[in-house]
C-alpha cells in the first residue's frame, strides 16, 4: 500500500509543470495591472469571443446580413439626407462612400462599448463563481465585435470597386487605425463596464453617449469643416482620429489627418491606462457587488 | 517542493452590512455623495460616521498536505463558502494570507458558464476553458468526458434541449475531469439521481486516492466521513476544531445543536437556522419524555416508550396539518420517520395558533446510540417549516431481550423469537 502511493506520486509529478505558487493577499498596489497573467488565460479570451460570435450568430434570423445592414442602412439614410438634401461635402468622394468608410468603425465602435459595458454585469454568473482575470470579459466582447465588423468591411471592398476608387499606399496605415479604434473601445468599454457594476443606471446612458458621441465625430461631415485652429483639439476625441484615418487610409485621396492623429493616440493612451487602473480598483468588488 | 499545498495565515473577509440592494444608481449616489461632501465640509474633524460591516471570516489559519482531502463542516454562515471563495480567487481576503502551491480547480456549481444555445459538445470546450483547462487537454479527454456524462447520443445537440438530469450529468464530467493539483469543491454531490450520485462519489475517492489535494464542503457528513482523512469546523467565521473527520463530525453535530449539550430533553427550535421555513418559523420546541412523562434527560433506555411533543403555531385555521420526525443516524443516515398522516385516528377539528402534537412511540427500538432528530410541518400538503438537526436524543443500553445479552451491530432491534421446527 505504501508503496503503491509513492509510486502514483511520483508519476503525478512527472506528469505536471514544475508546481507554482500563488499567494492571496488583501489587495495588490492598484498600478501593478499584472498584465501577464492575462496570457495566462489566452485560450478562455478565445473561447468567450468563439461563444459570442456563435451565439449572436445563431440567435438573429438575420445574422451575418445583421452586421452588413446595419452600417449599411445607415449610409443609405445619411446619403439621403445630407448628401442630398443638405449637400454636405465630402472631400471629393462620393458621398455615399464617404459615409460609409467612416460608418464601419464607427458602428463597430458604437456596438463594441454596448456590449462591452454590459458584459461584466450579464456574466455575473461566472464572476461569481469561477477565477479569471475580469479583463477577459470586456476584452472578449470588443474582440467579438471585429467580427461583424470584418464582414462591414467587406462591404465597404465592393463599394470601393463599384465606384472606381482605389487606395494608394497610405493603406499600409490601416492597421494602425485599426487598432487605435479598437483600443478606443477598449477603453471606453472598460470605463463603462466598471462604472456599470456600481451603478447600474449607466446603461442607460451608453445609447444617448454614443449618439451625441456619433454628432461629435466627423461621421456624416468631413473634418474640414471644423476650423482649422481647432482640429488639433478636435483629436481630443479619438475617434475623429480614428474616422480621419480610414479615411485617409483607404479613400487615397483623402487629406492627412496631421498632427489630429496623434492627439488622438495620446487621448486613448490616458484613457486606456485610467481605464485599467478605473478597472483594476475596481475588479476587487466585482464578486462582491455585481 | 513543498509538501503544503494549502496554507493560511490569519485569513478574514469582512463584508460591510447591505443597506438593501447592493449596488447603487448614479441617481442617488450622485446627490449623496454632493451631501456627504457638505457635510464633511460642515463638521470637519468631527470623526467619520462608522459603516456597520461584519467578519464572515477572522483567523482562519490552516494547512492542507499535497494529497490530503480535508473537509470544511460548519452550519450556514459560518464562513465555508467565503473561505472557499478566496481560496478559489473569487473574491479577495481583507486581512491576513493564504499560499497556494499549485494548480486550483474548484466546483464551486457545476455548470458554470453553460449556453444553452451552444450543442453538449461546445459546452464541454468552453465550459472546460473557463474551468482553467488548456484546450488541448479538452480534446484529450473529450471521449472519457462523454461517456461519463452519459449524453453519446445527444453531444451536437443544444443543451436547451437537454433534461434536466443530462445537463448535471454533463456539467459535472466535466468538472470531474479537470486534474488541477488541488480541487476546491463545494457540495457538487448532491446532483442527479442517486446511481449518478454514487458515481460521482466513486470519482471522488477515484482523485483523491490519485493524490490531489482536495477541499471538500459538504453537509453530508456521510461522505466527509468516507472521504476526508482530516476536517475542521467553522463556527461564526473561525475555525472551531481541526483534525480528525470522526471528531470534527462530533464537534459539528453539537456545535448544531448548542444550547441544548449534556442531558436536555427540550430543545427550543427558534434559534435554530438549518431549516427551511417556507411559511414562517412555526416549529417552537420539541421534548422527550418517557412513558411515564418523565424528561428523557441522559438518554432513553433501548426498548422503552417515548413521548415527543412538538410544540408549533398554525398562523391560520385549518384541519390540514402534518408533522413528521425523521430519526437519522449521526451520519445523516435516516433510520425512522414517523409521521402523523400515518395515524390512523388524527384529529381532524380545525384549529389555529400554539399548539403540542404529540407523538408516542410505545418501544423505541433503535440501536443504542446517539440520533439527530429532523422534524418538519405540512400545512395544506406543503412543506411549511423544517428544522434540520433539530434535537438529539441517546438510546442507552438495555437488556431488551431479557436474556442480559446486548446487541452490539445492526441500526435496529427488533422482537424475534427462535424456535426449531419439527
Amino acid at each position: 500500500m505504501r508503496t503503491d502511493l509513492t509510486h502514483s506520486d511520483a508519476t503525478i509529478q512527472l506528469s505536471t509543470p514544475p508546481i507554482s505558487t500563488v499567494i492571496l493577499e488583501p489587495r495588490k498596489p492598484f498600478w501593478d495591472l499584472e498584465l501577464g497573467h492575462l496570457w495566462e488565460y489566452h485560450e478562455l479570451l478565445f473561447f468567450l469571443v468563439w461563444r459570442d460570435v456563435k451565439v449572436r450568430y445563431k440567435q438573429t434570423a438575420l445574422g451575418v446580413a445583421w452586421a452588413v445592414l446595419q452600417p449599411l442602412l445607415a449610409t443609405l439614410i445619411f446619403s439621403i439626407f445630407f448628401g442630398r438634401l443638405a449637400r454636405i461635402p465630402s472631400d471629393g468622394v462620393p458621398y455615399p462612400v464617404f459615409v460609409y468608410v467612416a460608418m464601419v468603425p464607427w458602428q463597430y465602435f458604437a456596438n463594441a462599448v454596448t456590449e462591452s459595458s454590459n458584459s461584466l454585469v450579464a456574466s455575473q454568473n461566472l464572476i461569481k463563481k469561477v477565477y479569471f482575470p475580469r479583463l477577459i470579459i470586456p476584452m472578449g466582447s470588443v474582440i467579438a465585435g471585429l467580427v461583424d465588423f470584418g464582414f462591414a468591411f467587406l462591404v465597404l471592398i465592393g463599394m470601393m470597386f463599384y465606384y472606381g476608387i482605389t487606395p494608394g499606399r497610405t493603406i499600409f496605415l490601416f492597421p494602425v487605425f485599426l487598432l487605435l479604434a479598437v483600443c478606443t473601445a477598449l477603453a471606453v468599454g472598460l470605463w463603462m463596464s466598471a462604472l456599470n457594476v456600481q451603478y447600474r443606471d449607466v446603461k442607460y446612458t451608453i445609447s444617448f453617449l454614443t449618439q451625441f458621441w456619433m454628432f461629435a465625430t466627423p461621421v456624416v461631415y468631413p473634418s474640414s469643416l471644423v476650423p482649422a485652429r481647432w482640429r488639433v483639439l478636435y483629436g481630443l476625441n479619438p475617434m475623429a482620429g480614428v474616422v480621419n484615418g480610414f479615411r485617409y487610409a483607404l479613400l487615397g485621396k483623402a487629406a492627412s489627418p496631421g498632427p489630429m492623429i496623434w492627439v488622438s493616440a495620446a487621448a486613448v493612451a490616458v484613457l486606456l491606462l485610467g481605464g485599467l487602473l478605473y478597472f483594476r480598483k475596481m475588479e476587487s468588488t466585482f464578486a462582491d457587488v455585481v | 517542493m513543498s509538501s503544503i499545498a494549502v496554507e493560511s495565515e490569519c485569513l478574514g473577509k469582512r463584508y460591510k452590512l447591505g443597506t438593501g440592494a447592493p449596488y447603487k444608481t448614479l441617481r442617488e449616489s450622485l446627490p449623496a455623495f454632493a451631501r456627504g461632501a457638505a457635510r464633511r465640509i460642515k463638521s470637519l474633524g468631527s470623526g467619520r460616521a462608522t459603516e456597520e460591516t461584519f467578519w464572515a471570516l477572522r483567523d482562519v489559519s490552516f494547512q492542507v498536505k499535497h494529497g490530503e482531502v480535508m473537509g470544511v463542516i460548519g452550519r450556514n454562515g459560518a464562513g465555508k463558502s467565503t473561505l472557499l471563495k478566496i481560496l478559489s480567487r473569487i473574491t479577495w481576503p481583507t486581512e491576513g494570507r493564504a499560499l497556494i502551491h499549485g494548480r486550483v480547480g474548484s466546483l464551486l456549481e457545476v455548470g458554470t458558464g453553460f449556453h444553452p444555445e451552444l450543442s453538449g459538445r461546445e459546452n464541454i470546450f468552453l465550459n472546460g476553458a473557463i474551468m482553467g483547462m488548456r484546450r488541448a487537454e479538452i480534446a484529450a479527454k473529450f471521449d472519457e468526458i462523454v461517456a461519463f456524462a452519459e449524453v453519446e447520443k445527444f453531444i451536437d445537440t443544444p443543451v436547451k434541449h437537454y433534461s434536466s438530469g443530462m445537463y448535471v450529468r454533463l456539467a459535472f464530467a466535466i468538472a470531474a475531469h479537470l486534474e488541477p493539483e488541488i480541487l476546491i469543491v463545494d457540495e457538487v454531490l448532491a446532483v442527479g439521481d442517486l446511481a449518478f450520485q454514487q458515481k460521482c462519489l466513486g470519482k471522488m475517492s477515484e482523485v483523491s486516492k490519485g493524490g490531489r489535494t482536495i477541499l471538500f464542503v459538504s453537509h453530508n457528513m456521510a461522505v466527509v466521513e468516507k472521504l476526508c482523512q482530516r476536517a475542521m469546523v467553522l463556527h461564526d467565521g473561525q475555525i472551531e476544531f481541526q483534525g480528525g473527520t470522526e471528531e470534527a463530525i462530533q464537534h459539528y453535530l453539537n456545535d448544531m445543536l448548542s444550547g441544548s449539550r449534556g442531558g436536555s430533553h427540550s430543545f427550543d427550535l427558534s434559534q435554530c437556522d438549518d431549516r427551511r421555513s417556507n411559511v414562517g418559523r412555526l416549529l417552537k420546541r420539541i421534548e422527550f419524555y418517557t412513558d411515564d412523562e418523565l424528561p428523557v434527560l441522559e438518554g432513553i433506555r433501548l426498548g422503552a416508550g417515548l413521548k415527543v411533543k412538538v410544540h408549533f403555531d398554525l398562523p391560520k385555521p385549518t384541519r390540514n396539518f402534518d408533522v413528521g420526525l425523521g430519526f437519522e443516524s449521526m451520519y445523516g443516515q435516516r433510520i425512522f420517520t414517523a409521521h402523523s398522516m400515518f395515524e390512523p385516528e388524527r384529529p381532524i377539528g380545525e384549529r389555529v395558533g400554539p399548539q403540542v402534537f404529540v407523538c408516542e412511540v410505545p418501544s423505541l427500538t433503535l440501536m443504542p446510540g446517539t440520533y439527530v432528530v429532523k422534524i418538519w410541518l405540512d400545512i395544506n400538503h406543503a412543506e411549511a417549516d423544517l428544522v434540520n438537526l433539530a434535537a438529539r436524543i441517546t438510546v442507552l443500553e438495555a437488556d431488551y431481550y431479557g436474556t442480559g445479552k446486548v446487541p452490539w451491530n445492526g441500526a435496529v432491534v427488533m422482537r424475534h423469537n427462535w424456535y426449531l421446527d419439527q
